[in-house]
């Protein structure tokens, strides 16, 4: 485990190297000078010459990713004050610090895919796997065809629905917005209620295909039948012996979709107007602000990749095949 | 010996002594094709403490009986008629409670492939003292201690810690026997083998039914051994029923099939089994032809397309008419028991050596 462990998070760094110099070079790749920004109305040559070297401009591409990538880590003293590691310099359109405005943000972003995850995962699953139950019967019709529609909406059209619906027209919900739990608990639910249930509407209907699929794919395994053939229940060989077969793709998507909605469920954040890591990506590239464009790809990145490890890490106590070879 | 009794015409009530009666049963299953007739017209019946051999080739119908006893088809697809009756309990018609009570308890099945049957999620263990609990009601102390028991009886060296791994951990063999274990671990009458050594080297197929011998004999159950090998059959089981498209050819006891053939079918699975004591250069004699579709079967014999004799029955009756098999020994072909005998001692028997 141990190894594996050390081998994988070798892989992610790797990988998280590549990204992270794949969206810098990029972002110069785009005819914006992201000096303009700060430039303001009386721009003048001499002007535009002075904030390059401020931002660190001036430098020739390849060097400012190296200042960047090493600054992450040792931290930098800039002129307009001191940036602790984690430094991802300051932001070009505001001027503040990069790691704090995510750190920030990031409680929007967790509350956003938590609750979100947790609807998904409940209902999701749950009339998944009574789908596959109740094979070929009506239950089973209305859910399949049910999360088909569902599947195929966008949040973008749901959720300004929902918005005028619920919340305008009828006052049936709460205006969306983030209310940090420690603040009101009350408050962080009613306010995120709306958000977690549009978010979630495409999500359930995957899982509920998938739930479906998967158990009845199980179902027709031979050790399956095996299991009926010794007499156990119909319940029990349907949660024992299916679901945990089920487990593992469960599982493998679950972990992706976690892993990016924890980078920030851009739509979601951008239709209900919450300021999560989601919101933040498009405003700085937008904005054509580098360093928070950075900050946010690699936090992005970082939690996708880790996720990636949590899941090949948790195949080993699934399935005791992957534990032991 | 088993009484291999009764043809078609004459259904006798389960009664009749047999411990497993099965009585002119009929498999459908429904596909987009159509209607698969996977059984058609089966009877046969089994006592306590014999062997059954089921021998025919792929899709002939012998699976389907057996998972047809257990009451493992599924229901949404398959269409069963007749009757099944287990020491005078009917099966075919009742419920799933009464079958599941039935299951692992007085009817246990042995599937081919050791590696697909058993869970890769669960202890070998586990597997087996599962049925063991939920039949006998014990704490799972109890079915552990019943599980490595039963270890030890299918021959796995060191059963206290082998109980705790998983079926992936084992050898074919091993896996095969821990598989004989979970069927036996409650001690039932009827057990079902389906091909229980196909997957298995040569060397381990031999202990693995010299083991089922020698739990038959500790246990007193009946065995159905389905095959498509004659040469595994004739050494454990009592009597033999040929299947050949859904129906039974030909039955008897093994001494009787494997010496005097009737059926030109059995004589042609004769006739493809390798045998140790013959000439490197002789030739096995395949049977030409695949087995017909369950579909549509051929009208009259199903047999006849594949046959070398039908001209000396003549007159078309083997396309036309069904052959009967008729009560106890015998086989169903329209050759007079006369051409079946001379047909045998002039052209099968040289050619078998």
């Amino acid at each position: 485990m141990l190894r594996f462990l050390v081998r994988r998070t070798l892989g992610a760094v790797v990988i998280l190297l590549f990204i992270s110099a794949f969206t810098f070079f990029l972002f110069f790749a785009i005819p914006h000078d992201p000096a303009l920004l700060s430039c303001g109305k009386n721009c003048t040559p001499d002007n535009l010459k002075i904030i390059h070297h401020n931002l660190g401009l001036d430098h020739p591409v390849p060097v400012q990713y190296y200042n960047f990538m090493v600054r992450i880590f040792t931290g930098y003293h800039y002129s307009a004050g001191n940036c602790p590691a984690p430094c991802f310099g300051y932001s070009f359109a505001n001027s503040e610090l990069v790691w704090p405005t995510l750190m920030d943000r990031l409680p929007t972003t967790l509350s956003l895919a938590a609750g979100g995850m947790a609807v998904f995962l409940l209902i999701g699953l749950a009339t998944g796997m009574l789908a596959a139950w109740k094979r070929g019967t009506m239950v089973d019709k209305v859910f399949s065809s049910a999360s088909l529609v569902l599947s195929s909406m966008q949040i973008y059209f749901i959720g300004p629905l929902a918005l005028a619906l619920l919340v305008y027209n009828n006052q049936i919900l709460d205006q969306p917005k983030y209310v940090p739990i420690t603040d009101n608990p009350v408050a962080w639910f009613n306010g995120l209620l709306l958000p977690w249930c549009v978010l979630s509407i495409i999500f359930t209907a995957n899982y509920t295909r998938m739930a479906r699929s998967t158990m009845i794919e199980q179902l027709q395994e031979e050790h399956v039948r095996t299991a009926v053939a010794k007499g156990m229940s119909g319940r029990y060989v349907f949660f024992r012996y299916a679901w945990r077969g089920s487990l593992i793709p469960i599982v493998t998507i679950l972990g992706i979709d976690l892993g990016s909605l924890l980078g920030g469920a851009m739509i979601t954040e951008w239709t209900f107007q919450l300021a999560g890591l989601g919101r933040l990506a498009l405003d700085s590239v937008l904005h054509a602000d580098l360093p928070m464009l950075m900050g946010v790809m690699l936090f992005s990145a970082t939690m996708i990749v880790l996720f990636n490890i949590i899941v090949d890490a948790a195949y080993a106590f699934i399935d005791p095949r992957v534990r032991l070879s | 010996m088993t009484t291999l009794t009764k043809p078609v015409e004459d259904a006798a009530p389960a009664a009749s002594g047999a411990f497993l009666s099965v009585r002119d049963l009929y498999v459908r299953f429904s596909t987009e094709d159509g209607i698969v007739k996977a059984v058609d017209g089966l009877s046969f019946d089994l006592e306590r403490g014999k062997t059954l051999g089921i021998v025919g080739e792929s899709g002939s119908g012998k699976s389907v009986t057996n998972l047809t006893v257990l009451g493992l088809h599924n229901p949404r697809t398959t269409e069963v008629a007749g009757e099944i009756v287990l020491d005078g309990q009917e099966l075919t018609g009742a419920s799933n409670r009464t079958l599941e009570k039935l299951r692992g308890d007085k009817m246990a099945m042995i599937f081919q492939d050791s590696l697909t049957a058993l869970s890769p999620y669960y202890t070998v263990g586990r597997q087996i003292a599962e049925p063991y609990v939920k039949h006998r009601g014990v704490s799972k102390r109890e079915g552990r201690a019943r599980a490595i028991e039963m270890l030890e009886k299918v021959g796995i060296p060191q059963p206290k810690l082998r109980v705790d791994d998983y079926p992936h951990q084992f050898s074919g063999g091993m896996r095969q026997r821990a598989m004989i274990a979970m069927a036996l671990v409650c001690n039932p009458d009827l057990l079902i083998a389906d091909e229980p050594t196909t997957a298995l080297d040569v060397t381990v197929q031999a202990q693995i039914l010299d083991l089922l011998k020698d739990l038959q004999q500790e246990f007193g159950s009946a065995i159905i051994l389905i095959t498509h090998d004659l040469g595994v059959v004739s050494n454990i089981a009592d009597d033999l029923l040929v299947m050949y498209a859904g129906k039974a050819v030909e039955r008897g006891s093994v001494r009787q099939l494997i010496n005097e053939p009737q059926h030109p079918y059995t004589w042609g699975l004769l006739g493809s089994m390798p045998r140790l004591m013959s000439d490197v250069t002789e030739q096995l004699t395949p049977i030409p032809g695949a087995p017909p579709s369950l579909l549509a079967p051929p009208p009259g014999c199903s047999f006849h397309t594949r046959c070398g004799f039908t001209d000396l029955v003549g007159g078309g009756r083997c396309s036309a008419e069904r052959p009967v098999l008729p009560e106890g020994r015998g086989s169903a072909c329209h050759l007079t028991d006369e051409q079946k005998r001379s047909v045998f001692i002039e052209t099968i028997q040289p050619r078998l050596g």
